[in-house]
């Protein structure tokens, strides 16, 4: 899988070590996107055509949904024949987690030290 | 997906009774000692009360909160705008967070869930200005606390 890792076009704004997040975020916050995603998370090799099966929308509209999602680092996709495969890049998943987890730690330093207060 | 990320909920058991638990969340000064931050004035339904952080590091920032419910020894919840870091911009007319605190009796002490909710509604750079903040810095200051509770009082 690490040999055949699919690079985006050099073209495209590389975003700063961190700044993945936004990209993520805003990528989540459409649902048909998320719709797409979970169609990806039980079956985990989709083409256009089976992702748009089912879809009110056109292959069109989910093709441009697939790119928000390829361009946030979400999925990526392979050229299988002529068509578009497309699967989860599940570490761009795993940083959104982690962002949000960071805010969590916050709030357990602080109920610690409200422990440590009303323990005292 | 199964993970959520529009809310964070975070659960601690205390070994202080109920009364005392509300009076160190809703006593401004107190909450101030332990929140780490200078409140100026008391939590009042549906007004706001705003402070400078003490936390170390942190200082140049000023915290403000509107305050939601107060309901006695049950819940304590207020509305606020996390991580406004840049003490230039004016950050009102964005969508705030929820934090809400529930308390519950239980055997020798208080249950206290604290729950943040909103995240979704931000948008997406602050987001994640808000997360390069806290980068790393709190990782290193759960350790400190680890040292400060574990010590023998």
């Amino acid at each position: 899988m690490s040999a055949g890792r699919h690079r985006r076009p050099a073209a495209r704004r590389v975003p700063p070590a961190h700044a993945g997040s936004a990209n993520i975020f805003a990528a989540l916050a459409d649902d048909t996107r998320l719709s797409l995603l979970t169609a990806l998370s039980q079956r985990p090799r989709l083409s256009i055509a089976s992702l748009t099966t089912g879809s009110r929308l056109t292959r069109q509209a989910i093709t441009k949904h697939l790119r928000v999602l390829r361009d946030a680092g979400l999925v990526r996709h392979v050229r299988k024949g002529r068509e578009q495969i497309f699967e989860l890049q599940p570490s761009a998943i795993d940083e959104a987690r982690r962002a949000l987890d960071s805010i969590a730690l916050q709030w357990e330093g602080a109920l610690l030290r409200l422990k440590a207060f009303v323990e005292q | 997906m199964g993970s959520n990320t529009d809310r964070i909920v975070k659960r601690i058991d205390l070994k202080a009774p109920l009364a005392r638990v509300w009076q160190a969340l809703t006593d401004y000064r107190e909450f101030s000692q332990w929140f780490r931050v200078n409140l100026e004035g008391p939590f009042v339904a549906g007004q706001k009360t705003r402070g400078r952080i003490t936390y170390p590091g942190y200082e140049h920032l000023v915290m403000e909160l509107t305050v939601n419910k107060m309901e006695p020894q049950r819940l304590f919840s207020y509305y606020w705008h996390p991580y406004a870091i840049d003490p230039k911009v004016d950050y009102s007319k964005e969508p705030p967070t929820l934090v809400e605190f529930t308390l519950e009796p239980i055997p020798g002490g208080t249950r206290l869930i604290v729950s943040e909710s909103g995240f979704d509604a931000l948008p997406p750079d602050r987001r994640d200005e808000a997360f390069r903040m806290n980068g790393g810095g709190w990782e290193h200051q759960m350790k400190n606390i680890e040292t400060h509770v574990s010590r023998p009082a």
